[in-house]
């Protein structure tokens, strides 16, 4: 607690005024489930979050999508809980709950005011350990999953597009795989597999707890004590150890051309480091070299040069996600202008960033990143939710509450060096997927 | 077990939650009005304004031109280029963002209390000043065509576009408000200039000032921002006229699932019976897992991911819309479920239990929208530009507990009516009958 204090203190010596940041808490239960306090008191409010560490990426091979069909089915009922009464009772007490999946984690949550905190932790620490499935259950929420798919990924070539590049980025990991499964591997998803995973997964010493808003630590500790802290921990949680991908030494490129495709682009990710615990200055870095090239389009490097003065962009940009268990991507972005073709705009896109790494990063704008990120710090405090997820996501991908707190500071550490010799490693296309989504007509008028 | 859960609900259901929300009038030496809510802990102000017209003012044959009006006010202003005014934005950590709606054009700002000044003079400069260069117009107009031909093979799009066209004609509702291909093209910087002048004018401007500044503070910082502006803007134009039928509208599209927009008239905000109105929809297609629509469509046959419905009420028309998606074969069955659901609200009402929940749901949840500077100042333009009173939030829970069973089945017999509900499908739907 000093040590955030001092921490805020420090950081705003640019301020002129110092603000008390939110308190944050933490603590482990004896079963081993870890719970993050962020105390927010300014409206009687509170966010209620259950992240276990297990996604898309946990699933034995051939059930790709059961992490997500899972998610969907908790909301299925448990002994004292009818399918679907978990989120009537919160929509009675006027709260709003949803969940979801990512490759590292899954999260179940609501907003719900202060008050009825225990009532949201009854129920959810219940359909922890006791979920009840009837085959017509399954069946009915597998159509669901379908639904989805069809509306989010089948039905959108760009999604598609995605889905396919990632496939081809992760060699071996199985980040390749959709977290909505492939179709012909979610169409046969059971009860029995959904089953097998709750039970593997969903455990105390497998998930977090993270109650933000309006609540004192000492009460939510009693409150997690009396309704998760009663729940054993599972002895045989498997380690996390997922396949790693092994050298990445050819390039792979891939077009996918559909008529309904109306702005073709070029989009690359390149396999990159992530946020590690204790070890975040490589990601930290390229946080910045992200920001750099790609942040707001009329002072960014790539949107300067690409949109601004060559005018072969009507967008370009560059994108980087530091939170992963295992290895992540780095990507980079072009939408030609009118009359540029994708081979052009790819070409203009890697003269910019070779140009870039040459001329070296622009002092003033590098402070300007740097001012704008200690911001955000104070812009963060205004939104608990964000603040929730920011502390779940990154413990659910193994992260400590210590990292979180440090990252600003690592930030604010980068030297324009960390930055260059960042960019220099992570731009190598052996490691780089290079897609081009375009449409029959566009590549006709290349060719001819 | 379930029956204690269940007590338990009661318990705490006896103590409703109060947003309390305390909101000062400021009105600045030169008469500019604004909501204000003070709240020092966090050192920014997000302010939210709003000047009522959007892109319904769009002159004729230059459909889009507010639109794009709106992407170029960032884009250089007074001695400042688009670059220079992005960089000089970034110096002082302030965001500014600028839309364009149907009924209004919005900016929303937030600023740091260190060097608020400054960022209400860049803001100022922007508001009052902006340069409209041609090379920016030229940058935009193809961000935004870009935007235009994407839409023209999406899907839902698609489905929006042509509901709106047979329901609102040639009337602005009737048509994307970032234009046409053509319009787009045509658009001159006088357009633009002309567009500009008559949107940004105080005889419809509406403020919400929400953290860290007094109102003193507030009082000046708005003569700075808006004393410059022209008392009025260009005139408002008629209401919109419904022009739809009910039946099934097939637009034939290469993709898996069908795209579906439906709904007929819906009902104005200052309609005696918007309250029950609004609860009504919340049993019957509200945005959670719990209403019939969700449950029937999705929860029981699985027939699709979402399901919503929901009411339009705008400035010059209302629409009572819904949408769904679902696989080619199976959205004719999503189809008649809906219809079905119509009917059977319209001709036998709604449960008193069902009422119940829903008012136990849309009063609880009502406080939970004050979660930030931003949404605040927000919620309290959107209650100046409906000419709602300023202590409205303490009354607005009640308002909805006085809705009584009654009251609410005699409104769905009025507004829900099935027979003219019309869908628009997009995709190659199966055993559908498209009508006129």
């Amino acid at each position: 607690m000093n040590r955030i204090l001092a921490f805020a203190f420090s950081l705003l010596a640019f301020a002129g005024a110092a603000f008390a940041e939110q308190a944050v808490t933490s603590f482990k239960l004896d079963n081993g489930m870890q719970v993050v306090v962020i105390e927010d008191h300014r409206a009687p409010v509170v966010v209620h979050m259950v992240w276990y560490k297990v996604g898309a990426a946990d699933e034995p091979p051939g059930k790709s999508g059961i992490a997500h069909f899972l998610e969907h089915l908790l909301f299925k009922g448990t002994d004292v809980l009818a399918p679907g009464e978990l989120s009537d009772v919160v929509a009675a007490n006027g709260g709003t709950d949803n969940a979801f999946t990512s490759w590292d984690y899954t999260g179940y949550f609501q907003r719900v005011a202060a008050d009825r905190l225990e009532l949201m932790m009854r129920m959810e620490s219940d359909r922890m350990v006791n979920l009840r499935l009837t085959e017509g259950d399954v069946k009915t929420e597998r159509d669901v999953i379908l639904e989805e798919r069809a509306q989010r990924t089948d039905s959108d070539p760009g999604a598609l597009f995605g889905e396919q590049r990632r496939a081809a980025q992760y060699l071996n990991h199985p980040y390749g795989i959709p977290i909505i499964g492939w179709r012909q591997e979610a169409s046969k998803l059971s009860l029995q597999d959904a089953m097998s995973f709750y039970k593997t997964f969903y455990a105390p010493n497998d998930a977090i707890l993270v109650v933000a808003g309006d609540v004192q630590p000492d009460q939510v500790k009693a409150l997690a004590k009396k309704y998760y802290g009663v729940i054993p921990a599972n002895p045989d949680l498997p380690e996390r150890a997922r396949p790693q991908e092994p050298p990445q030494l050819a390039e792979r490129r891939m077009t996918l051309s559909d008529e309904k495709i109306a702005q073709p682009y070029v989009i690359r990710t390149y396999l990159a480091p992530e946020r590690d615990p204790g070890d975040q200055d490589k990601a930290a870095a390229l946080m910045m070299l992200s920001e750099l090239l790609g942040g707001n389009p009329a002072t960014s490097v790539l949107g300067q040069k690409l949109q601004f003065e060559q005018k072969k962009a009507l967008y370009a940009s560059a994108f980087y996600n530091p939170l992963s268990t295992d290895d992540t991507t780095f990507g980079l972005v072009i939408v030609p202008a009118p009359g540029v073709t994708l081979t052009e705009a790819e070409a203009a896109l890697d003269e910019a960033v070779q140009q870039f790494i040459a001329g070296g990063v622009d002092k003033v704008q590098f402070e300007r990143i740097k001012m704008q990120l200690r911001a955000s710090r104070i812009y963060g405090e205004d939104n608990v939710q964000s603040q929730a997820q920011k502390y779940g996501s990154a413990l659910a991908t193994g992260l400590t509450v210590q990292d979180v707190r440090d990252w600003p500071e690592r930030l604010q550490a980068v030297t324009e060096e960390d930055v260059l010799t960042a960019a220099r490693e992570v731009f190598n296309k052996d490691r780089a997927v290079t897609g081009w989504l375009t449409n029959p007509a566009a590549q006709e008028a290349v060719s001819q | 077990m379930t029956r204690i859960l269940t007590l338990l609900t009661a318990l705490i259901l006896a103590s409703p939650l109060q947003a309390e929300i305390k909101i000062q009038d400021v009105v600045s030496p030169k008469g500019v009005d604004a909501w204000l809510v003070e709240e020092h802990s966090i050192p920014f102000v997000s302010l939210e304004i709003r000047f009522k017209g959007g892109t319904n003012l769009d002159a004729p044959g230059k459909r889009g031109v507010t639109n794009l009006m709106m992407g170029l006010i960032e884009e250089g202003a007074g001695d400042m280029d688009a670059r220079a005014f992005a960089t000089a934005q970034e110096s002082l950590a302030a965001s500014y963002s600028f839309s364009a709606y149907n009924d209004s054009v919005a900016i929303s700002a937030k600023f740091l209390t260190e060097n608020r000044d400054q960022a209400v003079e860049l803001l100022r400069t922007a508001i009052t000043n902006p340069r409209f260069d041609q090379d920016a117009i030229e940058r935009v107009r193809e961000q935004v065509l870009s935007g235009i031909k994407s839409d023209l093979t999406d899907p839902k799009e698609i489905a929006n576009r042509a509901f709106d066209k047979a329901a609102f004609g040639d009337h602005p509702y009737g048509s994307s408000r970032k234009g046409a291909l053509e319009s787009v093209a045509s658009i001159t910087r006088d357009d633009i200039l002309a567009a500009y002048r008559g949107a940004f004018a105080r005889d419809r401007l509406y403020v919400g000032a929400v953290g860290d500044i007094t109102a003193a503070e507030l009082s000046s910082l708005l003569d700075d921002l808006f004393a410059g502006l022209p008392q009025t803007g260009a005139p408002m134009i008629e209401h919109a006229k419904y022009q739809l039928t009910g039946g099934v509208t097939v637009i034939p599209f290469d993709t898996p699932q069908s795209v579906v927009v439906f709904g007929h008239e819906g009902i104005t905000r200052d309609d005696p019976d918007f309250f029950a109105a609004y609860i009504l929809n919340q049993i019957l297609g509200g945005s959670n897992f719990s209403s019939r629509l969700m449950n029937e469509v999705r929860e029981k046959r699985g027939l699709t991911y979402g399901v919503y419905s929901y009411l339009v009420p705008m400035d010059l028309g209302e629409l009572y819309m819904g949408q769904v998606s679902s696989a080619n074969d199976r959205v004719a069955q999503a189809i008649d479920v809906i219809r079905d659901e119509w009917a059977r609200a319209a001709s036998k009402g709604v449960t008193a239990t069902e009422l119940e929940q829903a008012k136990t749901y849309l009063t609880g949840a009502y406080p939970l929208r004050f979660d930030g500077n931003g949404p605040i100042a927000d919620i309290m333009v959107g209650m100046q530009s409906q000419g709602l009173p300023i202590d409205y939030i303490a009354t607005r829970n009640d308002r909805i507990n006085a809705v009584t069973l009654e009251e609410i089945n005699r409104v769905a017999a009025r507004i829900l009516r099935p027979q003219d509900l019309r869908f628009v499908v997009v995709g190659q739907p199966k055993g559908l009958e498209p009508s006129n």
